[in-house]
């Protein structure tokens, strides 16, 4: 047995436990860290598999942003999200043994799939590999986001912007417009100040970098958005900056630039024959303008999908 | 001397994903000033759906490979005649629907509201989803589009923000949401065993093995929640019922369609080799138990819209006894193309019927002040309009001749009978009965004399003639269903004459 085989047999076994204690566990707020816990043991297991871009996504979006979400849900519920207190009645037992049957029973049914398919699964690789010189790009992943199957990423920003209006249709009528996210009390001279003065610049850096490497290596729009609304929100927890408001024009149009310009690309390679088509030989600037737009956009979303419903005066 | 617009080639399938997707945009950055574009877009969205089914009238199905890559590397948009006649389908309800909601959610003293600011981009993001469902040749980008329907749908049942619309959206969000697992597992598995997500490759390759199958049931099963189809209806009747009456509209007379659309797809299109007799009866079954259950419970409800809520329940069983009636290849059915023929023609003739009686429905409660059916009596001498477009809705709900419901059930009923499976002639003519008794109920409640003159809300006649317009759409559709049955047969799937399996 390899270091390597002992390696990954302890992450699935570890995986599984965590995934486990995230779903007994008794107190929301445990199984959301367990949760969190769960993301970050899974992008490992991404990275294992060679698939560093995913990995990526999973800890910065999976992980990190989703869990931050849900501590936000947990933390506006108040005490009211945790589940009752357990009993041993039978139906109780009944009720929590029938889910976790059926999840045992499709888990199995899973695996006898699985190891039903066939070990030569024809895979797309090889046909990506040799059609990515002209796509623009050297990174399969982002050729095939923003190239091979850019209408794919077209709908899902277009799924990214209708979440956060979805978010914002919750707000109370008399809150609508305002500024969203609780008021922040961070001490001027504090650890929280000092951190959102200094991280900014290290995260510009790292975003821009993610940015720009996503043409020939792990990276891209989706994590450089991801890592600019943190650095944002970090700036806005230690009041370096304030929340904008909803109904702040710039803030709008900063939410639809990169879906916009993405959608009108689009439209123009229609008018020209092919829908979302890259100008021969200009495929790389394209690809790369509309990125940058999108890390934007995803930026702002992303952000403001954190700082939830307006909910004070501006 | 004009280019023909009407040319091989001509992008109107694409025009019809990315205008609603623009306005949608344009609505999120203008804020209050996006009502300004919203009839303009909804009608350029009409003339897009008109030009592309007469393309396809012209020249027969069009493909478009995405940015010039062809499948297996590429996402492929196909525009056949089912297609074609689902986006005008589509693009008449919205027409409607947006004509309905544009002084509903005007700003208040020129400031954008919240109700008034998320309608919109959620609309027209719903109206593209749909057109890119109708579209999509490759199931994972299908997937996308469900899921752009699932976010849009939901937060529209949420808009009022009254607690039980609250609750009702959320029970509406975990079924989409489990729904839409079910499917992209079933998505990963096929591509997983054939190495392609194009339906026309994956209908080349499939073979009915033991993972074919498993990923047919999954994605089936999954779709089917997200169609609210017997026994998975529970959470269609509270959210579509507790939405605004023109999400109500938009939900019931098209949203539903589109996860159906692609159960047809999958089994028609794509794996038709794996059907067997079972799964189609199967299908007919669960089909026949709606058209019972959900007529029963219809006539059951105190409350308007929730009797128009099962109302949908019922009606979407219909559908799936295009199954079982296209028969399978083993024993191919004369009347199987009219089985196909019909289901689909249900599917069209009750979008704008269901609309239309929402509409009216809402105009309703609204001159009431009451969603109940007891303080309804007598409405019919105060909104006359709206409750003349809710009987004629009716009539093509019940299946009465000469409305495009007539013509779908006639359809569906000769091939039950031709190809000797009386049973489902049957449902098919208790559903109509049942429709009938519980749409009666209704009408009968418009037109009896009120105990007492109640005080009515004026509403605009406009609104009511938006509803009547919709309602006699769907009359048109049996009076003149010649060019949209030529329609539907232009790309018609081999398994449509040939049967399943």
């Amino acid at each position: 047995m390899t270091a390597a085989l002992v390696f990954d047999l302890s992450l699935c076994l570890l995986i599984a436990a965590v995934a486990l204690a995230a779903v007994l566990a008794d107190d929301l707020f445990t199984a959301i860290v367990l949760f969190i816990v769960y993301g970050l043991l899974a992008a490992i297991a991404w990275v294992r598999l060679d698939a560093i871009d995913v990995a990526l996504a999973e800890a910065a979006i999976g992980a990190g942003l989703t869990g931050l979400l849900l501590v936000g849900a947990a933390a506006r519920l108040g005490g009211r999200g945790a589940p009752p207190a357990a009993g041993r009645t039978p139906w109780r037992l009944l009720g929590k043994a029938a889910p976790a049957a059926l999840c045992v029973a499709a888990a199995a049914a899973l695996v006898v799939l699985v190891l039903a398919l066939p070990d030569d699964a024809p895979g797309l690789r090889p046909l990506v590999a040799e059609t990515i010189a002209a796509s623009g790009v050297t990174n399969p992943v982002t050729a095939v986001l923003l190239n091979f199957r850019g209408y794919d990423t077209l709908l899902e920003t277009i799924v990214l912007a209708v979440a956060l209006v979805g978010v914002w249709s919750l707000t109370p009528d008399r809150d609508w417009g305002s500024v969203p996210g609780a008021r922040q009390h961070a001490r001027p001279d504090g650890v929280l100040a000092t951190f959102g003065r200094l991280l900014p610049a290290l995260g510009l850096l790292v975003a821009a970098h993610l940015l720009w490497a996503g043409a020939d290596a792990p990276g891209g729009a989706f994590q450089a958005g991801t890592v600019l609304a943190a650095v944002w929100l970090v700036v806005v927890m230690a009041g370096v900056l304030p929340a904008p408001a909803t109904a702040d024009t710039r803030v709008r149009l900063l939410l639809v630039a990169g879906p916009a310009a993405f959608l009108g690309f689009g439209a123009v390679g229609a008018a020209g024959g092919v829908f979302l088509g890259h100008p021969a030989g200009a495929a790389k600037a394209t690809i790369l303008a509309i990125e940058t737009a999108l890390t934007l956009s995803i930026a702002a979303t992303l952000g403001l999908l954190v700082l939830g419903v307006p909910r004070r005066p501006a | 001397m004009l280019p023909d617009l009407l040319a091989v080639g001509v992008p109107w399938a694409v025009a019809s994903i990315v205008l609603p997707l623009a306005v949608a945009l344009a609505a999120i950055a203008l804020g209050p000033h996006a009502r300004h574009l919203v009839l303009p877009g909804a009608l350029l969205g009409a003339v897009i759906a008109l030009a592309a089914a007469a393309q396809v009238l012209a020249h027969g199905a069009w493909h478009h490979a995405v940015g010039g890559w062809l499948p297996p590397l590429g996402i492929r948009l196909r525009l056949d005649g089912l297609a074609a006649s689902f986006l005008v389908a589509t693009a008449v309800v919205a027409c409607g629907v947006a004509g309905f909601s544009r002084r509903l959610f005007e700003p208040s003293a020129r400031r954008e509201t919240r109700a008034g600011f998320a309608f919109w981009p959620l609309f027209f993001v719903m109206w593209a989803g749909l057109n890119a469902v109708f579209l999509g040749a490759d199931l994972f980008n299908l997937y996308v589009a469900l899921e752009l329907l699932t976010l849009t749908a939901v937060a529209m049942v949420a808009l009022d923000g009254k607690a039980e619309t609250l609750a009702a959206a959320i029970r509406y969000l975990l079924f989409a949401l489990l729904g839409s697992l079910a499917y992209l597992l079933g998505v990963a598995l096929l591509y997983a065993r054939y190495g392609a997500l194009d339906l026309g490759l994956l209908r080349a390759a499939a073979v009915p093995d033991a993972i074919t199958l498993a990923a047919g049931a999954i994605m089936t099963a999954g779709l089917m929640a997200k169609t609210a189809i017997f026994p998975l209806h529970g959470w269609l009747p509270p959210a579509h019922a507790g939405a605004p009456t023109p999400a109500s509209a938009m939900l019931s007379a098209l949203v539903v369609k589109a996860s159906f659309y692609l159960i047809a797809r999958l089994w028609f299109d794509v794996l038709p080799a794996a059907a067997t007799v079972e799964t189609s009866q199967l299908f007919g079954a669960l089909g026949a138990g709606a058209i019972v259950f959900g007529s029963l419970l219809a006539l059951r409800q105190e409350q308007l819209k929730l009797v128009i809520a099962y109302s949908t329940v019922a009606q979407l069983g219909y559908l799936f006894l295009m199954f079982p009636l296209t028969g399978s290849a083993a024993a191919p059915q004369p009347w199987a193309a009219a089985a196909w023929t019909g289901g689909m023609f249900h599917a069209l003739a009750h979008a704008p019927a269901k609309a239309a009686m929402f509409l009216a429905a809402g105009l309703m409660i609204k001159a009431c002040g009451d969603g109940r059916l007891a303080p309804l009596a007598g409405i019919g001498r105060d909104l006359p309009i709206a409750c003349f477009a809710f009987g004629l809705a009716a009539v093509s709900l019940m299946g009465l001749p000469p409305s495009g419901g007539f013509t779908a059930k006639y359809l569906l009923l000769t091939a039950a009978l031709a190809s000797g499976q009386w049973w489902w002639a049957l449902a098919i003519l208790a559903g109509g009965l049942l429709a009938a008794a519980y749409l009666f109920r209704v009408l009968n409640r418009f037109l009896i004399a009120p105990a007492e003159a109640a005080p009515r809300v004026a509403v605009a006649r406009r609104d009511q003639a938006i509803a009547l317009a919709l309602a006699g759409v769907s009359i048109l559709l049996g009076l003149a269903s010649l060019v949209p049955y030529q329609l539907l047969q232009i790309g018609r799937p081999a398994a449509a004459v040939g049967g399943l399996s």
